[in-house]
């Protein structure tokens, strides 16, 4: 018996599929475009202070930013592995590697939280300088996007252990794993932008 | 090598490189124009490998492919101007 899925799923060339639901994908954009705007303000209120940023972001620990750039994109590929199991129907790895790429998030979040203990127990806060608030707030407005992130795929995980992503259907899995990704392609700009660039 | 087979495991090999020289360039407290492009390009390479090889949009319609890979030109070229400007 042909489904309506298989027979859509034939007449879509191979080529030209977008993951997961286009929802997702406009979600994502509007949450680019926001980090875009946020990035570009930072950029150019540091053309009017250029010696406070630097002065400033030499006390970051830029060992941490970097540790949280290999957590992020290992999880990333972790959750890519996980897609790359349900299209070969492979239920076990899909739950692992879910798994995995959460594991990455807790991390991040925790290295981050140390970050944030030694700056705060620093006295440092938002109204320190222009480079604080932005510091402060640009990376805490991407940690709710890791929760976000995460709660995400705890809920992936758990449908993933009933066995619901398969090769015929692995859209809420696809949906939640672009959301992810995209966690981590705003922190590859992130990291060099606040951290290093000089 | 047959692992590399897999653009998921290229693609996570050469973000890995790739973090690594970036952080180097914090080790050794590089400043100025040809760090900074070089890091622009660093992290254009890495959101690109992003976009097209863990939210496999390489193999998705074109417009989705550009709309992201705009976007990355987009933030990069605002990056690249503002600190054009500060050394003005």
């Amino acid at each position: 018996m042909t489904t309506v899925t298989d027979t859509l799923a034939e007449n879509t060339p191979p080529g030209k599929r977008l993951p997961g639901d286009l929802a997702i994908w406009f979600f994502i954009l509007a949450e680019m475009l926001a980090f875009a705007v946020f990035f570009a303000s930072y950029a150019f209120a540091r053309a009017s202070h250029v010696e406070l940023f630097n002065a400033s972001q030499d006390t970051l620990n830029r060992n941490a930013g970097a540790l949280n750039t290999v957590l992020l994109i290992t999880g990333s590929w972790f959750v890519v592995l996980a897609v790359q199991a349900a299209h070969r129907d492979d239920q076990r790895a899909v739950t692992r590697n879910i798994g995995l790429g959460f594991l990455c998030g807790a991390g991040f979040l925790i290295v981050k939280i140390f970050e944030y203990a030694a700056k705060f127990g620093a006295g440092i806060s938002m109204s320190t300088n222009t480079f604080y608030m932005f510091y402060i707030s640009l990376t805490f407005f991407h940690f709710m996007h890791v929760i976000l992130g995460m709660v995400i795929l705890s809920v992936i995980w758990l449908q993933s252990r009933k066995g619901a992503y398969t090769s015929k259907s692995a859209n809420g899995l696809e949906s939640g794993a672009a959301y992810w990704h995209m966690v981590d392609l705003l922190w590859i700009i992130l990291f060099p932008l606040v951290y290093v660039m000089r | 090598m047959n692992a590399l087979k897999n653009p998921a495991h290229r693609a996570w090999l050469v973000l890995m490189i790739a973090t690594g020289i970036t952080w180097y360039f914090g080790v050794i407290g590089a400043t100025g124009t040809p760090y900074i492009i070089a890091m622009l390009i660093i992290a254009f390479i890495k959101g690109r490998l992003v976009i097209l090889d863990f939210m496999e949009l390489r193999e998705a319609p074109l417009m989705w492919r550009l709309l992201l890979e705009a976007w990355l030109i987009l933030v990069s070229s605002l990056i690249l101007l503002a600190y054009w400007i500060s050394l003005k």
